[in-house]
């Protein structure tokens, strides 16, 4: 699969390379066995370059997640390579990964449960400079977590406060805060704004926005909002039954999505203007995605693909590259 | 990441007055849990200073005063051998309070230690602990007690070790659950990510949200406690006489001259009763107004 990867380049700050995280399913306490894998994300190779953000899009259960938890390393990697600022740290343990946590941060889609109810923000934002021995200079490092408090768009005299004193937006601003404690050059966004008023999600995407170009931030943003990820995003991933099935620049997929499913994807977006929405084709699928426990042979999508083939039952699509930086996982498109 | 921002000097004010806060908040708030703490800070004073307090001696004997009827001299009446029972009921205290502390203090360590190693860690070693566990708790608390206490003796160190050892045991599961369900927290997951030790981790994001049910957990262990003892009194396998414990006065004296001094049996029983149930009120107010979200609401 690795035809599909673009050229790396100096500027590539992570690499992903076919990979795969497998659950076992086990049965029995003591003498345990394993009675099936969950492949939760199956042979997955993407890029970022630095700077830009990557939206990797996908239903529940496509294994976006997963990949952004293998990729921070809170899972280990079942095979596959995870290239990181040039070094594959998908082997990585203990001091190894710790190194690694400080320059790869993740912010959590659920602004509640994310934070600590019993430390104040002081704290919950001097956390990861306390854990990596960087809070010596105590004048030092109350400054620093005032100047990352008023980086968000929040008072430095609120640090004292609680979690529980913020709304849901002032939390995932809090979050952020924490996740740039360390200045890590990537960040992992998994839905930061999934559980928010949609009023505020305007707000918090802003504001990754604004981050990301006065700090030079890379994004890996995970999410299943389209219209979310169309403004944030440089580049989109489109994942399914943990597989990518197309990725490409931003503008090449609203405009012209080639595999089925992104097509399907982006009819579901609903159009703000009712004489439109009325008249507009729709590529509508009908069913539930297929259990990962036993995901069906050939093209994963194939049981509800409008456009399935007989070839599609039989064998599996390859991710193959059509142009610079677009791919896709379809035999509609077999070369 | 330098962002020139005038940072305004936050005030350490807060933390000074923070007990006295607590203080006027536990009043204003929860008056029975404060009138909880204040009877259970009583009983904490009249076991400290029994010597002092106590008007006559724990077995300075008054023949002639046999069974006398409370009266200001005798505010708790007198019992069989023309013994003071208030002055009992304070030495009564001091043994209670050296016992509940000292038994409810140990079974809560254990409880956390268990609770929290088996919990945060689960897997095999989750499993067999509790297996443990299990077996341990099958067993009727009071059949052990009466073992350890026929083989050893009757004495203060054995009956705190065993109550310790058995309600530590027993509490481990409500630690446990607890620690179950915060670890499943993403504050937790973020700390992880961090790249925090597990000591941290458990210290820093488990210890304090398991607070509540830890503060349950000690305050009934203290009345659990207290109340096993005088069980054990009672039994005649308690701290031996003559020294007073109010399970000792029940079943002793309080028992046989019931009908003739009803004091005897109502003195240590009311005292027995109240501080369990101050202790109980007191940890439930405690338990309430610790919890950061729970401030400022009613």
């Amino acid at each position: 699969m690795s035809d599909a990867l673009p050229e790396p380049s100096v500027d590539t700050i992570l690499r992903v390379e076919d990979l795969k995280v497998h659950f076992p399913v086990t049965k029995g306490i003591i003498l345990q066995r394993q009675v099936a894998t969950v492949k939760a994300v199956d042979g997955v190779s993407f890029t970022i370059r630095r700077g830009e953000t990557l939206g990797l899009v996908g239903e529940s259960g496509s294994g976006k997640s997963t990949t952004g938890l293998a990729v921070l390393r809170m899972l280990t990697p079942t095979a596959g390579r995870i290239v990181f600022e040039g070094q594959d740290i998908a082997p990585h343990r203990g001091a190894e990964l710790l190194g690694v946590r400080r320059r790869m941060q993740m912010v959590y889609q659920d602004p509640y449960g994310s934070l600590n109810p019993r430390m104040t923000i002081r704290n919950i934002v001097g956390e990861p400079l306390a854990v990596h021995g960087l809070d010596g200079d105590k004048a030092a490092t109350r400054d620093k977590i005032a100047s990352l408090i008023a980086s968000v768009g929040l008072l430095p005299d609120m640090a004292d406060r609680y979690p529980h004193e913020f709304s849901g937006g002032q939390r995932q601003r809090i979050g952020i805060a924490r996740a740039l404690a360390l200045e890590p050059s990537l960040l992992i966004a998994d839905e930061p704004v999934s559980a928010l008023d949609v009023s505020i999600q305007a707000q918090v995407i802003n504001l990754f926005m604004d981050l990301q170009e006065r700090l030079g931030l890379t994004y890996l943003f995970i999410a299943h909002d389209l219209a979310v990820v169309r403004h944030i995003s440089t580049r989109i991933a489109v994942m399914y039954l943990g597989r990518l099935v197309e990725i490409a620049d931003r503008d090449d997929l609203y405009r012209n999505p080639l595999h089925p499913y992104t097509e399907a994807l982006m009819a579901a977006v609903p159009v703000a203007d009712p004489e439109v929405e009325a008249r507009r084709p729709r590529a509508v699928i009908s069913g539930e995605v297929p259990s990962a426990l036993r995901p069906p042979p050939g093209c994963s999508f194939h049981t509800r693909c409008p456009r399935a083939m007989a070839v599609c039952k039989t064998d599996q699509p390859p991710l193959r590259e059509l142009g610079p930086g677009r791919a896709v996982a379809c035999h509609l498109h077999a070369g | 990441m330098t962002l020139a921002i005038d940072i305004p000097a936050t005030s350490g004010k807060t933390e000074r007055n923070g007990v006295l806060r607590f203080v006027i908040r536990l009043f204003r708030e929860k008056p029975l849990g404060a009138a909880g703490g204040v009877i259970f800070i009583l009983f904490l004073l009249c076991g400290i200073f029994a010597d002092v307090l106590a008007p006559y001696g724990m077995n300075q004997i008054s023949p002639r005063n046999r069974l006398m009827a409370p009266s200001w001299a005798y505010p708790f009446g007198t019992d069989n051998l023309g013994r003071d029972m208030l002055s009992r009921c304070l030495y009564g205290a001091q043994i209670s309070v050296i016992i509940a502390f000292a038994a409810a203090s140990l079974a809560t360590v254990i409880s956390i230690v268990i609770g929290i190693i088996t919990g945060y860690l689960g897997g095999k070693i989750d499993l067999v602990t509790q297996r443990f566990v299990d077996a341990w708790m099958s067993f009727p608390d009071l059949i052990i007690l009466l073992v350890v206490v026929s083989v050893l003796g009757p004495g203060l160190p054995q009956i705190i070790g065993t109550l310790g050892l058995l309600l530590g045991i027993a509490g481990s599961r409500i630690i446990r659950s607890a620690v179950v369900s915060v670890r499943e927290n993403m504050y937790v997951h973020a700390a992880q990510s961090i790249g925090a030790s597990t000591g941290r981790i458990l210290w820093r994001h488990i210890l304090p949200n398991i607070m509540p049910p830890i503060i349950v957990l000690f305050t009934t262990r203290v009345g659990t406690v207290i109340l096993a003892e005088s069980g054990l009194s009672f039994l005649g396998l308690g701290v031996p006489p003559p020294t007073p414990t109010w399970g000792g006065m029940l079943s002793g004296s309080g028992r046989t001259f019931m009908f003739q001094g009803p004091w005897l049996a109502l003195a240590p029983g009311l005292c027995l009763t109240i501080v369990v149930y101050a202790t109980n009120v007191f940890g439930d107010a405690l338990r309430d107004l610790l919890d950061p979200r729970m401030r400022g609401s009613r």
